[in-house]
């Protein structure tokens, strides 16, 4: 069915006709009345959370539960020669020992797994673990980028490239792509002609930026507790798509995906790097069944840091030219990434997808190392590919002679973005940016930087919820979506009180179990608009239903029923009238209840990226190189936001995380051995509560008609630019520019000193 | 963790004769020794801990002041009198760690905690301290090692704050071992690594700090403490420094300048405090002294930045001690 929505953000609204899917409502639309969603609700089990009654996975004991724990190479790169589990299976409590590597096998990084054991106590599984007889033939190894990149460096590969990769990983680029030792690639993307820009340009910049590999660290470490009844297995785990390890559980283990159940009730935090069952759940599943007895396998936080994941490092380097009067014409990048044993290491979403610009290359390269798999993290690619970026805008605004900020603008094509840099320089106050540069103190100085954040606003299709109303007139929802910590509990409840306009707390939700109906991954910032439409259709469809119950007292024709917020009604001689409550009091002993499926997504709405951008103030102690960040002022996009409050959390999250990733976190492998030397939380540095800025959220409501809600997800986008504004406003703060992060003691006093020597600017 | 067996004496002498056995170590608030039996790089048979033995978490200010081993960090950063009297011990302490650490972290035990080298802490590097072969630093991943008395058999800073300090004040240690009590200047508590690495301090096998003597600060004394971080939250020291001094008629006299986080031990800098003996406080004599004292430092491959940090830390240290 056709129907005319308005689309857009306030100020600038325009109609567009639609194609509605029959049985969907249509979008909300911007003069909606809502009573539940844009409030700002607490977290449903926030409580339960903060007093510990909050049963994590981690937290999960079953009656005569064993404890497994795998056995890991040390080496960075070795051939398992033999290995021998009989002596560990005689060990105290031993009660199952698999194989995770065969003989023969190439062993790729340090930490990677070989074996594992269950028994009833951890201690015990510990000690059978040192009772494995394993001998290994060590071979040549690289830890490092550059090394890697270099003729003759040991290969880490050296038949067919084998890597792994898990739901929300980016595409390593296909088969097709050639590998020259370490280096897989390019994968190019051209469009106009680089060469021909750069001879338009009046002005053309070009840098190398490095940055770091990163780790989840998510507070819940990967696992799971498997446990067999017969045929059946039951798994309680640390997951980001319950369904997603349901299927490969099944697929794995080669059962019914009818006979294996997901539950997560609640979750410690994913990042990206929790699909699938990994090595470790499978792990747990087939020592449970060879034990016949329930196996808990979680990793410690040393082995999440070796084996779990992180966000790729790269080498980028940009080109970028433009006219005098700000136009880009040209923008090349060219970036080398290391995700270790995997691939997927591009970067190149932001130079695509930012700035308008008719000339572009890209070529992105997987550099393989002896190390610890990338996988997808926070917005795949885009907090490296957003520094670089950035940082190239401001000195490309340097060298035409033109304000950074007006250079954005005037290359921004959304207008979304283009009115959240405007919200986000008037309140950090980016006009008179230079003049507080200088500080009381003339030691210190102070900076202000931008940077763009670019996400796909892409829900997916397939979400099932069921939306059952009582004859109390209270109501219940069944969706089996994972609540990362995001608050996804609180928002399927939201959407559902919305719809049938029955209070929150009436509302009671069932989640996290691959039982109830099926739900999305939780990848791409996809599970709120994924949710959030097939909550609202199932719960429209049971207003239907009672509509239809009601119809029969009354006999009237169901159509004349109408179902308003806290009142039914039929037109009519005589009308009928009835509040909800009274309404809900006919209905038969079970209620009524409505199961529905997402529509697709509407390919005739207004197709666009969600957008933010952040500004970050920083004051940098020149003599100690040491930067503070003061304050961050954060713009986003988040469609619609059904809950303010939690939408700001999550960016308040992709912030303090974007802060750590800027001058904090680094994995450091140590070159001689190949071993990761701070595989914990105390050397590997993240931000703590002394170190998060003032953050400053604004929400800029967007109406895109793509779903019934108008939802969009917020994670990724949170995270993408806040790297890139502040290197920008440590090197507007300094006056030279910084190329690499973290931002170290170390790296600003190399760059003062750069500075200096050049005879620069203080 | 190994299975052990945890003992609670009820004095210390019987706690140095309990302790003095190769497989026993003592356990005043576990920080450091739990998480070192955690991460499995010791495993004592025996676990003696003292942490409840009466009499010992005393803080007299005085001056001069005397305090017990097992006063908390916390306790030690919010008394008053101490604060007055020896503010860089006050700072040094209340700057350590976490406020959660530092309510259980005792004075003995961050003076006998273990280094923090990255190496020494895994398991996996069997180096020098564990009484291994290899200095995995010096070649290695050395960012945050030392840079001064690089040229021993161990490269690992020494963490302790309250040290530091404590060096900088010329505090003294009562000591109770099996055979005994005595004294022990701070000058000769800590252990230089020439040739043998695996332990930071003089005490021998069961002796136990019980107390430590900081004498009275001259009349027109000066102190003061700084610590440089990567992070607020959470991190250990780059570098710590820690100055003091008496100002007579206008002149430094009798400097101790102490740095931390920079040396197998926290690190009296001679040639600093030679450069600032009868000198008249100003910028150019805190330039004179900085300079003076990384002229010693020999830094490592990829740690030459803490050589700088070390140098404009003194010199706000001592600004800060003469203002
Ligand atoms: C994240 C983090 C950051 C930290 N930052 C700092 C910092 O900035 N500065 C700093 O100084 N410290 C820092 N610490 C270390 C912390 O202060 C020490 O671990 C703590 O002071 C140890 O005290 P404890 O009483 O718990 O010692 P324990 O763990 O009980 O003992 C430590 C060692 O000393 C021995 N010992 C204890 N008491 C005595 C005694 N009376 N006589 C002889 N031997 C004894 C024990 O046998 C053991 O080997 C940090 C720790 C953490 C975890």
């Amino acid at each position: 069915m056709k129907e005319k929505i308005r689309v857009g953000f306030e100020g600038d609204f325009q109609f567009r006709e639609i194609e509605i899917a029959a049985g969907d409502p249509a979008p909300w639309d911007p003069s909606q009345k809502f009573s539940v969603v844009g409030t700002r609700q607490p977290r449903l089990d926030g409580k339960a959370k903060a007093t510990g009654e909050a049963k994590y996975s981690i937290d999960v004991r079953l009656p005569g539960m064993l404890y497994g724990r795998i056995l890991r190479c040390m080496l960075p790169a070795a051939t398992v020669k033999s290995l021998d589990l009989s002596a560990a299976r005689k060990m105290p409590g031993v009660r199952a020992a698999i194989a995770l590597a065969e003989p023969g096998e190439k062993l790729r990084f340090a930490g990677q797994e070989v074996a594992a054991v269950a028994a009833e106590t951890p201690d015990q599984a510990e000690d059978a673990l040192a009772a494995i007889r394993v001998a290994y033939e060590a071979r040549p190894f690289v830890v490092s980028l550059d090394d890697a990149r270099k003729s003759g460096a040991p290969l880490v590969f050296e038949g067919k490239t084998e890597t792994k990769t898990s739901g929300g990983d980016v595409e390593s680029g296909g088969k097709n792509l050639a590998r020259h030792g370490n280096v897989l690639g390019p994968r190019s993307t051209v469009k106009g002609d680089v060469d021909a820009g750069f001879q338009k340009a009046a002005g053309v910049v070009e840098g190398t930026y490095d940055t770091q590999v990163q780790t989840h660290s998510a507070l819940e470490t990967h696992g799971l507790v498997a446990r067999w009844e017969g045929t059946e297995l039951t798994v309680w785990a640390s997951t980001q798509g319950i369904f997603d390890m349901r299927d490969q559980l099944a697929e794995t283990l080669q059962i019914p995906v009818s006979k294996v159940r997901v539950i997560t009730e609640y979750m410690g935090g994913g990042f990206g790097a929790k699909f699938g069952p990994r090595v470790e759940g499978l792990a747990a599943a087939r020592l449970a069944k060879e034990a016949g007895a329930p196996v808990k396998l979680f990793l410690d936080r040393k082995e999440e840091q070796l084996a779990s994941g992180n966000r790729p490092s790269a080498r980028q380097t940009v080109k970028a030219g433009a006219t005098r009067d700000g136009k880009l014409t040209a923008l090349q990048l060219t970036v080398y990434g290391n995700g270790g044993t995997n691939g997927g290491t591009g970067t190149s979403g932001p130079v695509k997808n930012v700035y308008a610009c008719e000339n572009l290359k890209v070529d992105e390269y997987d550099v393989f190392t002896n190390a610890g798999p990338g996988t997808a993290m926070r917005a795949p690619g885009h907090p490296q590919g957003a520094f670089a970026l950035e940082a190239t805008m401001d000195e490309l605004a340097k060298a035409i002679g033109m304000d950074p900020l007006e250079f954005r603008l005037k290359n921004d094509p959304s207008a979304v973005r283009r009115e959240q840099f405007r919200v986000g320089a008037e309140k950090i106050g980016w006009k008179d940016r230079d003049a507080r540069r200088k500080t009381s103190d003339p030691e210190i100085l102070r900076g202000v930087g931008v940077g763009a954040a670019v996400w796909y606003n892409t829900g997916g299709t397939g979400p099932r919820a069921t939306v059952t109303i009582h004859k109390d007139g209270s109501a219940e929802v069944e969706h089996g979506v994972q609540d990362l910590g995001t608050g996804s509990r609180t928002m399927v409840a939201m959407v559902a009180a919305e719809e049938l306009g029955v209070p929150l707390d009436e509302v009671s939700v069932s989640i996290g179990d691959s039982r109830l109906p099926f739900a999305p991954d939780s990848g791409g910032s996809t599970t709120t608009p994924s949710s959030a439409p097939a909550i609202r259709r199932a719960a429209w469809e049971a207003k239907q239903a009672l509509a239809r119950a009601v119809a029969k007292e009354w006999k009237v024709p169901a159509e004349s029923v109408k179902v308003e917020k806290g009142r039914v009604s039929a037109a009519g001689n005589p009308p009928h009238e009835a509040t909800w409550a009274a309404a809900c009091k006919l209905l038969p002993s079970e209620g009524v209840a409505a199961t529905a499926e997402r529509a697709d997504n509407h390919e005739d709405a207004w197709k666009r990226f969600t957008t933010g951008c952040q500004f970050a103030e920083v004051e940098v102690d020149t003599a100690t190189g040491k930067v503070r960040v003061n304050r961050v002022v954060a713009v986003h996009d988040c469609g619609v936001p059904i809950n303010p409050l939690t939408t700001e959390s999550q960016i308040q999250g992709g912030v303090i995380q974007g802060v750590s990733y800027a001058l904090f976190e680094d994995r450091i492998l140590d070159r001689p051995t190949g071993r990761m030397v701070n595989p914990n939380v105390e050397a590997y540095k993240i931000a703590g509560a002394l170190d998060v800025p003032e953050i400053d959220v604004t929400l800029v409501s967007v109406w895109d008609g793509i779903n019934n809600t108008n939802s969009v997800g917020i994670g990724e986008p949170a995270t993408v630019p806040t790297a890139a504004a502040i290197a920008n406003a440590v090197s507007h703060a300094l006056g030279v520019r910084i190329r690499q992060i973290p931002i170290t003691p170390e790296v600003v006093l190399a760059a003062v000193r750069e500075r200096d020597s050049k005879g620069g600017r203080s | 963790m190994k299975p052990f067996t945890l003992v609670r004496p009820t004095s210390l002498a019987e706690a140095a004769r309990l302790s003095a056995a190769s497989d026993a170590e003592i356990k005043a608030g576990g920080v450091d020794l739990v998480d070192r039996m955690k991460e499995g790089i010791d495993s004592p048979k025996t676990v003696v801990s003292i942490v409840e033995i009466a009499g010992y978490d005393r803080i007299e200010p005085g001056p001069p002041a005397r305090l017990g081993a097992l006063a908390t960090l916390a306790r030690i950063a919010d008394d008053a009198g101490l604060r007055k009297a020896y503010p860089a011990l006050a700072d040094a302490a209340a700057g350590a760690a976490t406020p959660q650490i530092r309510h259980m972290a005792t004075l003995g035990g961050n003076l006998c905690q273990r280094p923090r080298c990255w190496y020494y802490r895994l398991e996996e590097f069997e180096c020098r301290k564990k009484g291994g072969d290899d200095c995995f630093a010096r070649d290695g991943e050395n960012r945050f090692h030392a840079v001064f008395d690089t040229d021993l058999t161990c490269c690992c800073v020494h963490p302790s704050a309250t040290g530091t300090a404590l060096l900088a004040y010329g505090a003294s240690l009562d000591v109770v071992g099996p055979k005994g009590k005595r004294t022990l200047p701070i000058d000769r508590f800590f252990h230089r690594p020439v040739k043998d690495p695996t332990r930071e301090n003089t005490l021998t096998a069961g002796e136990i700090v019980a107390g430590v003597a900081i004498p009275a600060p001259a009349a027109g004394s000066r102190s003061a403490y700084r610590k440089l971080k990567e992070k607020e939250s959470f991190d250990w020291p780059l570098v710590e420094t820690c100055v003091a001094f008496t100002l007579s008629g206008g002149t430094v006299r009798g400097a101790r300048v102490v740095f931390g986080s920079v040396a197998p031990t926290p690190y009296r800098s001679m040639a600093a405090e030679r450069a600032l003996e009868g000198g008249t406080p100003s910028d150019a004599l805190a330039k004179k002294a900085a300079e003076a004292a990384i002229a010693e430092a020999k830094p490592l491959s990829q740690n030459a930045y803490k050589v700088t940090l070390a140098k404009v830390e003194l010199e706000r240290a001592l600004r800060q001690a003469w203002a």
